[in-house]
């Protein structure tokens, strides 16, 4: 790991005084739980010149919004935002999520910010001597002929095939939740499903996040407390691992027809994959099997998958159905039992 | 707060009980400061990559990857190591449970194996949920809830059996 300034900042804008003031704001990058920050710099892929350590700074709270919804501040751990009563009685989804990622070690150092600005563990992007244009922007991509097991088959590009590996992120970008940012030019609110992009041409610009820009917070409307939930995840073992594919569902029932359904999957794609073609099929019909089987097709039928990872489309749909199914009362309601 | 300069930070941690100072490079972690700076060295450096927990270290009462954690940012935290958990040189019952049922081979995993189970029970005592918890509150402390809880310490001897009785029979002596 190269050598580096560390400076440590007491709030907001301290933080982003000491980022700006940094030599080369490039080579400059906030440090929070340093769950990956820390990893990838051992690695030689972040060779950050500056430091701004950010974990004093007061936005460790979890407040309740006049409007009924949460706020959570950045430097929330994610054993503790998983272990909050607010949280588990209102946001049982994000709470499920978070839990099941990483270890418990990790997930009391890692916070809700840094969460959001996790790098994919595609291994190319990992080995310094693998093209990849995410780390190397022009180099090529390994990963699109290569071991690609893990990769992306939604919203993919000829530049890039990694996805994210976040769990939390998945479960936030189903409730609908959004991201406040302070920057150099002020605050700004973006909604979580922008947050994260496609790679496209720019794989290498993981976030909408602008140099210096910092999260504050995160904030989960009232409209999505209380829904029925359920977070499903299917890995290579039982505990402490990526998703393969994982759901994010809720689901609410009236009439015998479908009055809200949130959906989406982690696993597949560049970005946490709101599934928005299936909820819009869903939309005012009856919650039975075969309309769930239904959705889960049409999300997926742009699914490119690869060499390696063709299993994921299957594996998706299934995923889909069970976890809406569960919700809706015709099939087991955890993972009790099966993959996890 | 500046408090690198010229490559060196001079800092002081709070080990077992006792405030140390030393100055070292930022970039040194928690774990290398630990074994290579503070001559305590019962902390283990297994993966180096927050993969196998052989690191774990409690601090303040919680348990993290030392490997993974930059010792400049861990000032003024309460940080305990396997040599602190028996300072009167009584054992901590995790480690006299451990040499009971056998919780080790090479015992190389041990020291994070037996702090992450101190930190581990604790937070089960406090009624955090885990991945496998029904309905979000924890019941009893179950071979499924134990072994989702320890998941992130790794023992490549498979000593996995002896390190599950010793924390369940802590575990039952500390029920109420």
């Amino acid at each position: 790991m190269n050598n580096f300034t560390y400076s440590s900042a007491i709030d907001t804008n301290s933080a982003l005084k000491l980022f700006s003031e940094s030599p080369d704001a490039n080579a400059t990058r906030f440090l929070a739980g340093g769950t990956n920050l820390i990893d990838l710099m051992r690695e030689g892929i972040e060779q950050p010149q500056s430091l701004v350590d950010i974990t004093r700074l007061p936005l460790a709270e979890v407040q309740q919004l006049p409007d009924g919804g949460l706020r959570i501040g950045a430097m929330v751990r994610n054993s503790h935002l998983a272990a909050h009563p607010l949280v588990r009685q209102k946001y049982p989804l994000l709470s499920q999520a978070i839990l099941m990622g990483a270890s418990a070690q990790l997930r009391n150092m890692a916070t809700t910010g840094g969460n959001l600005m996790q790098r994919t563990r595609c291994y190319y992007f990992y080995d310094g001597a693998a093209a990849c244009n995410k780390r190397v922007p022009g180099s090529g991509c390994d990963a699109l002929e290569g071991f690609n097991r893990i990769h992306a088959i939604l919203g993919a590009s000829s530049k890039c095939i990694a996805t994210h590996p976040s769990d939390m992120c998945v479960a936030l970008a189903a409730l609908d939740a959004s991201v406040n940012i302070s920057g150099p030019s002020g605050e700004r609110r973006v909604p979580f499903t922008d947050f994260h992009r496609l790679p496209g041409d720019t794989p290498e610009i993981d976030t909408n996040l602008q140099r210096g820009e910092l999260i504050t917070s995160i904030d989960l409307p009232a409209s999505s407390s209380g829904l029925p939930s359920t977070y499903r995840k299917v890995r290579d073992r039982a505990s402490y691992a990526f998703a393969l594919v994982s759901v994010a569902a809720a689901l609410r029932v009236e009439g015998g027809m479908i009055r809200e359904v949130r959906l989406a999957l982690g696993g597949v794609s560049h970005k946490p994959w709101r599934a928005s073609v299936a909820e819009q099929f869903l939309q005012g019909k009856k919650p039975t099997p075969d309309n769930f089987s239904r959705a889960a097709a049409a999300e997926l039928a742009p699914a490119v998958p690869r060499k390696h990872n063709a299993f994921k489309v299957e594996l998706a749909k299934r995923t889909i159905a069970l976890a809406l199914s569960a919700l809706a009362g015709d099939a087991p309601s955890s993972n009790a039992g099966g993959a996890r | 707060m500046d408090v690198s300069h010229n490559g060196f930070a001079r800092i002081s941690l709070h080990v077992n009980g006792v405030e140390r100072s030393l100055t070292i490079e930022p970039r040194v972690s928690l774990l290398d400061a630990l074994r290579d700076h503070l001559g305590v060295p019962g902390t283990k450096k297994g993966c180096n990559q927050g993969a196998c927990g052989a690191c774990t270290v409690l601090v303040d009462g919680e348990r993290i990857n030392s490997c993974l954690a930059l010792a400049v940012q861990y000032q003024g935290r309460n940080i305990v190591t396997i040599e602190g958990l028996a300072p009167s040189g009584v054992l901590h019952p995790i480690q006299q449970a451990f040499i009971e049922h056998d919780g080790f081979q090479c015992g190389y995993c041990t020291p994070g194996q037996i702090c992450s189970a101190v930190g581990m029970l604790e937070e089960f005592r406090s009624g955090a949920p885990s991945a496998v918890t029904k309905n979000g509150v924890p019941g009893d402390l179950t071979d499924a809830e134990l072994r989702e809880r320890m998941s992130g310490n790794l023992c490549r001897c498979g000593a996995y059996v002896g390190i599950r009785e010793a924390i369940h029979q802590v575990y039952g002596a500390m029920k109420p």
